[in-house]
């Protein structure tokens, strides 16, 4: 081990000696991403310098007496995104750069995969920014689902979780410009607390295979990470405004940046949304309103050498809870389950009342790095987050105004990296993360604690790395060790204490005994281990083939452990489990693709074996003087997920294209041999589109979205209803029916200053307005979805 | 080459510095303070019906003592009803989580226009009629006529809603509000 960390220090030391002379030329050719042409005017600076070339016609360009060592070039060409290249000159050098069409969205070709690199093996998927515009007034969740394998567990439409190819909560981690969101992604009923219109570079990773962001990523990681910003003396902004008719409101979106050629750089953005009731087909969604507030503010300055940010982000949500779906016992839920329409339909209005949610996000950070010449960057960063979340239920006398949650959840994160790049072909990044978390439940809710006070500590150490075999062949893989440790207190009724079991188990960790009620100590360590490897591989004309394998470990969350009592907004008892422990994942993903200008195609199965596999699901049903209640525990069972994302575009004229999509994901438990709960059913795409450059960019496009009935569901349970005086089938898991929905989107765009710097759009989701519930969606117990929406979109670049 | 070792190594040590001072802040941040339990307010642990008729006195009970907690609560019925008699009905409202028990019953009767009793009665149980009324002339049901048919088996649900709907056509649908107790009893009638 020692030999080779000294071999390998001799190999940089070895590299920088060559860099004495200051004679070499670079080389270069810049070519289209997609079809290898070359592209002429492209800008070539080389950062750090004054120096600075055009490329040619032939798309060439060249740099001569440079120094031996690592540069970094940045490359600009007005149709496309600016992309910072790293060199490292030995000797004269030849280097070939791809370009992507990536800000021309009206041009924009079909781009799959091969931009976001956040891994090379693994299956991964970028939203485009004529995507993201689209859903700007919508949620993070909303926008991700127009990626095949992606798709959300809704309680109503505005709170939206992503589900990645199945799994959803904390098995899919959130990072907001680098930090990884910690915002009680516990629960069932939390939306990401993150503002779509804030870092709008968006790409998923389906699986465990980013390491670098956490090993516990069975599901995938959402990475969103802010546009771009290009070296020069500039000030530019955007601003876009959306208006729904359903819901009767809007949101308005707006940023500015301000960069110096120096590299230094400012950035604001804030949003504001504010939807009133929304509605389904045939009747109002009383208290489904929603208010929305998001600022980011950036400051930073990037060099070649070195650079810093420092960052903040504020999310305020106010979201209501349908009415309708607060109900008080079983009895409740059966009569809304067998009856078709909600029992409370309110005039319209765009006050909030109960229940509703109110959550406030605050996420800080710095972060500097540092290039080492001949070796390679250095990374450090900090971060906080603040995450405070009230839950208001309907409550009565004194009680009306009282939050019955109140959680206060604060995170500090340090980590650190180092990226070896100085050698040609090889990446190869070690870091280390540290955290410390806090929670605190509020007692004055007077309600007891779903979620009890607790200290969590983790620490990771990390290696990823990333081969290139050959110009067709690049291997990458990766080792990943967690600790965490859970120190908690928390009470539990005495009875409720001694019904689990674990007076028995557990005996040691109460540390007061207050009669009905037991004070307990839980300490619980985990060591996690994370392990990732596989290949991409490129052949004939635009065509790869990527595999990877991940195995991944996830501790058990908060809620899973410690959940214990009457969840309210739910009227459901949730039991945690203390005995739980992590869940492990193996998952082998393969991915072939086709990326031409005039189509492409991707099929990418997946095969993903879950021991210990944590879930949530209804079991029984408990008494006490107020009624029935459902009961639905946590266990651990052996999980089997296979499924398959297959998409395929094809673009027929210069003006004529389609797209198709079909995901489907089968999950059984195979201890029970039945299906898993919460699968997505299998769904279909189909959109074709319209654009003409000659008539203001004119795109028009259709798009048509089928999803299946979810065949493969676990058996309901049985109560015994007091009203009815007997033993009845309690339908809570009994999918809904297959539903197809039409969605027509139109949009031109007009030069007031720049070119193409208005754009207009109309959109109109649910078109034939129909009447559907889907299965993923908690509230289908009660209420039809969303009815047809109309909305207007107008952006303004400056 | 000695720049290059000196800031290699000068990397390592800060990030364990880093990691250092990260581990400090975590320590000094945690307290050691427990928590307070949380009693929940406003709850009704018991309640007990007493039927009073041709002389006797029959008692109905339902005692929960840990809410939401596993424990189903413990109903008892302390004797058989006449056939074809007359009750008259009262409900006592308890918590009995604190020392001595908090009297529910005056606090509902205070605050009767946000409170109202529902009866469902079946089997040998024909009839259940309100007794009394709230400021504003609407049922209340703390006090209430219960009529026995032919010997046999019958039940009772009792429901007590908060905040429902004031006046309301007697159904627990169109009162709406929020369920403080849903208890069913089960009786014979001889």
């Amino acid at each position: 081990m020692k030999s080779s960390i000294l071999l390998l220090f001799a190999y940089f030391v070895g590299n920088s000696i060559l860099a004495q002379e200051c004679k070499s030329i670079l080389l270069g050719e810049i070519v289209d991403f997609h079809d290898n042409t070359p592209l002429s005017g492209a800008t070539v600076s080389i950062t750090g310098t004054s120096l600075e070339a055009v490329s040619t016609e032939a798309g060439k360009f060249n740099f001569t007496g440079l120094c031996d060592g690592v540069i970094e070039l940045e490359v600009s060409h007005p149709d496309c995104k600016s992309q910072f290249v790293i060199i490292t000159m030995k000797g004269d050098t030849y280097e070939k750069i791809r370009l992507e069409h990536h800000l021309e969205e009206l041009e924009e070709v079909k781009v799959i995969g091969d931009k976001a690199n956040n891994t090379k093996s693994a299956q991964e998927e970028r939203l485009s920014q004529t995507d993201l515009q689209k859903y700007s007034g919508n949620s993070l969740g909303d926008a991700l689902k127009s990626l095949s394998g992606v798709s959300s567990l809704n309680t109503g439409a505005n709170i939206v979780k992503p589900v990645i190819q199945g799994l959803n909560g904390s098995r899919v981690l959130i990072l907001n410009n680098g930090v990884r969101m910690q915002d009680m992604e516990w629960g069932e009923e939390h939306a990401p607390n993150v503002d779509i219109n804030s870092n709008q570079d968006i790409s998923v990773v389906k699986g465990a295979a980013a390491l670098e962001y956490g090993g516990d990523a069975i599901g995938g990681v959402i990475i969103m990470n802010p546009l771009p910003i290009v070296r020069t003396d500039s000030l530019f902004g955007k601003t876009q405004i959306n208006l729904f008719s359903n819901g009767r409101g809007g949101n308005i979106t707006s940023s500015l940046t301000k960069s110096y050629a120096s590299g230094l750089y400012i950035k604001g953005q804030g949003s504001f949304k504010k939807l009133g009731d929304l509605e389904s087909p045939n009747y109002l969604l009383s208290n489904t309103g929603i208010e929305e507030k998001g600022i980011t503010f950036a400051i930073g300055k990037r060099d070649f050498l070195q650079g810093w940010e420092g960052y903040y982000s504020f999310f305020d949500s106010d979201i209501g809870i349908l009415r309708a779906s607060h109900i008080g016992n079983v009895d409740d839920l059966i009569q809304a389950i067998n009856s078709q329409e909600p029992n409370v339909i309110n005039d319209f209005t765009y006050n909030i009342i109960r229940p509703n949610q109110e959550v406030a996000h605050h996420l800080g950070k710095l972060s500097y790095y540092r290039r080492f010449e001949g070796l390679g960057k250095w990374n450090i960063q900090y971060d906080y987050q603040n995450n405070r979340r009230f839950e208001y239920d309907v409550r009565v006398g004194d009680d009306a105004n009282k939050a019955s949650l109140d959680l206060k959840l604060a995170t500090h994160s340090l980590s650190t990296n180092f990226r070896l790049d100085s050698k040609k072909g090889l990446d190869l990044k070690i870091g280390l993360l540290g955290r410390y978390q806090n929670n605190f439940a509020n007692p004055d809710t007077g309600v007891r604690r779903l979620i009890p006070d607790y200290d969590r500590y983790d620490f990771g150490i990390f290696t990823v790395a990333e081969f290139r075999l050959s110009d067709a062949v690049i291997l990458d893989g990766g080792l990943r060790y967690d600790f965490s440790r859970m120190d908690a207190k928390k009470f539990y009724r005495t009875s409720r204490w001694e019904e689990r079991g674990y007076d028995v188990d557990f005996g040691g960790i109460v540390i007061d005994d207050l009669g009905t009620q037991l004070l307990t100590n839980p300490v619980f360590d985990y060591h996690n281990i994370s392990a990732t490897g596989g290949f991409k591989y490129d052949f004939g004309t635009e065509n790869s083939l990527r595999m990877n394998y991940s195995f991944a470990q996830r501790a058990p969350n908060p809620s899973e452990l410690f959940s214990d009592g009457l969840h309210h907004s739910a009227a459901r008892i949730e039991l945690g489990d203390l005995r739980i422990k992590s869940e492990s994942s193996s998952k082998l993903a393969v991915s072939l693709e086709k990326n031409e200008s005039s189509w492409g195609y991707t099929i990418a199965p997946y095969v993903n074996a879950i021991n210990d596999f944590i879930i949530l699901e209804p079991t029984e049903v408990e008494f006490t003087i107020r009624g029935a209640f459902p009961v639905w525990s946590y266990r651990q069972t052996d999980a089997l997920l296979i499924g398959i994302d297959a998409s395929i575009y094809k673009n027929w004229t210069s003006n004529i294209s389609s797209d198709h999509k079909f995901s489907w994901v089968r999950g059984e438990d195979k201890t029970t041999e039945t299906p898993l709960i919460n699968i997505p059913a299998a769904n279909i795409s189909n959109s074709v589109a319209y654009t003409n450059i000659n008539w203001h960019n004119l795109a028009i496009g259709l798009e048509s979205q089928f999803v299946f009935e979810q065949q493969r569901f676990p058996p309901n349970i049985f109560v015994f209803s007091p009203q009815q005086q007997q033993e009845v089938e309690l339908d809570i898991n009994t999918p809904p029916n297959a539903y197809h929905l039409l969605a027509l989107d139109a949009e031109v765009s007009f030069s007031i200053q720049n070119a193409n710097d208005f754009k207009i759009g109309v959109r109109a989701t649910n078109l034939l307005n129909t009447s559907y519930r889907d299965y993923l969606n908690r509230q289908r117990y009660f209420v039809d979805d969303l009815g047809r929406n109309i909305s207007l979109r107008l952006i303004f670049n400056y | 080459m000695k720049t290059i070792a000196k800031s290699f190594k000068k990397v390592s040590f800060n990030s364990v510095f880093a990691m250092a001072v990260i581990g400090s802040i975590a320590v000094s941040c945690s307290d050691d303070d427990d928590p307070v339990a949380v009693d929940e307010e406003e709850v009704i642990t018991t309640m007990t019906v007493t039927l009073t008729g041709s002389g006797n006195t029959i008692t109905l009970q339902s005692q929960d003592l840990d809410g939401d907690g596993p424990n189903a609560p413990t109903i008892t019925v302390s004797d058989d009803l006449l056939a074809n008699t007359t009750y008259s009905g009262s409900i006592e409202l308890l918590n009995e989580t604190e020392t001595p028990a908090e009297d529910i019953t005056a606090e509902v009767a205070e605050e009767d226009d946000e409170h109202q009793f529902f009866f469902a009665p079946s089997g040998a149980i024909t009839s259940v009629d309100y007794s009394d009324q709230d400021g504003d002339g609407n049922p209340l049901g703390l006090s209430f006529s219960l009529v026995t048919g032919d010997a046999g088996n019958g039940s009772i649900l009792i429901t007590l809603r908060h905040e429902p709907k004031k006046p309301n056509d007697g159904s627990l649908a169109d009162a709406g509000g929020e369920t403080d107790i849903a208890q069913s009893f089960n009786v014979v009638v001889q």
